[in-house]
């Protein structure tokens, strides 16, 4: 086995017995880069000189790189969104979860590829390319967080942050056959995160197993006083939650779920996937989520709205790049035409439209209200159930150019994924299964907010009992 | 329900240029999301509470007090244009 072929908890244990074995580690991965990235570009940044930092730092995760989403800020290392817009943009600060993976012993290792600004699923619409399904090159490893995935799968990276505002950890991480989980809302600080849509917006981490992800989550949760919306909730071991049986556990199948539009090779695949669970002693039941059908509606009203809001702050005045005008009206206009690329004009110009006078009530308000609905439905569930299962997406992975041009196709990939964001709840893809034509296929674990615990319980007693985390890839 | 929007009036405050080529399939774009969107339209919720956050959070407050920041070299070393200690736009006001 090649050292960059370890997971996060071999690599912690490889580097417990040899601890002068750490610069090798962070070198392996960045050979294994240069080797196969040109075919998979999963990283934006990679400068080995970052790598050497912060290896002696003794913590959980001493001397082990963990690859960073490109909108998550790393101090004195440029941070792009995958835009034009931030060319030359060298964040000062770290985000708090860079700072509490330092403090951990963490080495950042590099910036992964991403849709621009996160607004996409399928990383296309990144500036600098899009990133390839490492399963099979012509197919895209989903998005927003597509780097991150891919190079957790095509062993460019050990472990990995993503950022989810609608699946965007989720859908990737289905599409690439890893573990993505998406923490409750205020779970994690969003600190140093660029702001999507600051209501639904999630850090989190992309691995190879339900265990890594356990392990990371630990040094990613807690209160920030720096987030004033992130959560004063005390933080359990999630690793305690590893070795716990199934046994009694009550999970739920949204009838909405497999419906019309869902292709049946996930259908079978998630069935199959919820007969080991039942095998493994969970009780499974029937439930409804009836407002699901409108998550993606509500979403592109809200989620844009915050969108438009949040992108006013890219005007070329105080970082990245500038359209030089000796008029100021022409400077703001013409920086963010060239700097903004087809997807976040037409978000920034949907959620303008949304917002401005005579449209306020009729389409954000009432998407408001919609999703007040849609936290009800998921209240009422977990009245009755503790977990939520059902598919990540409803399909295996797709072509790249695929979607391109008809953008609510693409929107409707993320149908499963987007009521947890909207109703704040944790999710988490765990492989469970291949298409024909050996595509990877997940299934979507819920649980109520602050409950990621009976994820990892679920989702680590599921992946003890298969083997799909076992297979790799072949590049 | 079909909802015509008026593209160059949101541009206007979106405060973004568009490309000619790109502003028809634009506006095109936009009207399809809307016209899925406008099933929201058959839910009634009149009386159903808005949410525009899931966590009960308040604001919160910190002393007010001072403290040094090495910032503002850092800020202003990769600003587009900057002068002394501070950013550098384009004339505010016309003619002046």
């Amino acid at each position: 086995m090649e050292l960059y072929e370890l997971t996060l908890k071999q690599a912690q244990e490889f580097l417990a017995k040899n601890p002068n074995r750490k610069d090798e580690l962070t070198k392996t991965l960045a050979d294994r880069i240069k080797q196969v990235d040109s075919k998979l570009n999963t990283y934006i940044n990679f400068d080995s000189k970052h790598a050497q930092k912060n290896g002696d730092v003794k913590g959980p995760l001493s001397g082990i790189p963990v690859s960073i989403k490109d909108n998550i800020v790393t101090r004195d290392w440029e941070t792009t969104c995958a835009s034009k817009i931030l060319k030359g943009f060298v964040p000062p600060y770290d985000a708090t979860v860079i700072r509490k993976l330092r403090e951990a012993g963490a080495v950042i290792f590099g910036k992964c590829n991403m849709d621009e600004f996160a607004f996409g699923s399928s990383c296309e619409t990144s500036c600098f390319g899009p990133t390839r399904n490492p399963w099979n090159l012509d197919f895209v490893p989903g998005g927003s967080s597509g780097g991150s995935a891919a190079a957790v799968a095509g062993r460019t990276a050990i472990a990995a942050l993503g950022s989810d505002t609608g699946g965007s950890i989720r859908q990737p991480a289905s599409f690439c056959g890893v573990v993505g989980l998406k923490p409750t809302y205020g779970r994690v600080s969003r600190y140093g995160l660029v702001a999507f849509g600051s209501s639904l917006d999630q850090i989190g981490p992309i691995t190879r197993t339900v265990e890594d992800s356990a392990i990371l989550l630990n040094v990613l949760a807690g209160h920030d006083e720096k987030d004033s919306t992130s959560a004063n909730v005390p933080v359990p071991d999630y690793t305690s939650f590893l070795t716990k049986s199934v046994k009694g556990l009550k999970i739920g199948l949204p009838k909405e779920y497999f419906v019309k539009g869902l292709d049946p090779e996930v259908e079978k695949a998630v069935k199959q996937a919820t007969s080991v669970l039942q095998d493994l002693g969970a009780s499974v039941t029937e439930i409804s989520l009836p407002h699901m059908k409108y998550a993606i509606a509500v979403y592109y009203v809200v989620a844009v709205a915050e969108a438009s809001s949040n992108l006013g702050r890219f005007d070329g005045v105080e970082y990245g790049f500038r359209h030089e005008s000796s008029n100021l009206r022409d400077m703001y206009f013409e920086t963010r035409n060239q700097g903004f690329g087809a997807e976040a004009k037409r978000r920034i110009l949907l959620g303008t439209f949304v917002l401005s006078a005579g449209y306020y009530d009729a389409y954000y308000l009432k998407g408001l209200k919609v999703r007040t609905l849609i936290k009800q439905d998921f209240d009422q569930a977990f009245q009755k159930v503790a977990l939520v299962l059902g598919p990540t997406a409803p399909t295996p992975p797709f072509r790249i150019g695929e979607k391109m041009s008809d953008p609510l196709s693409m929107y409707l990939s993320d149908i499963y994924t987007i009521s947890a964001n909207l109703a704040g709840v944790p999710a988490m893809n765990v492989p469970c299964g291949f298409s024909a034509a050996g595509l990877p296929i997940g299934m979507q674990l819920t649980a109520k907010p602050f409950d990621e615990g009976t994820i990892f319980r679920a989702g680590s007693a599921y992946e003890s009992a298969t083997k799909w985390h076992e297979k790799v890839p072949k590049l | 329900m079909l909802q015509k929007i008026n593209i160059d009036q949101i541009a206007e405050l979106a405060r973004l240029n568009l490309k000619p080529a790109e502003r028809d399939k634009l506006a095109k774009d936009l009207e399809g999301i809307l016209a899925y969107v406008s099933q929201l339209q058959e839910l009634s919720a009149d009386k159903v509470p808005p949410t525009s956050h899931v966590l009960p959070i308040e604001n919160v407050f910190r002393k007010d007090f001072a403290k040094l920041s090495d910032i503002r070299e850092a800020v202003l070393k990769h600003a587009p244009k900057c002068e002394g200690k501070f950013f550098k736009v384009p004339k505010v006001i016309e003619g002046a």
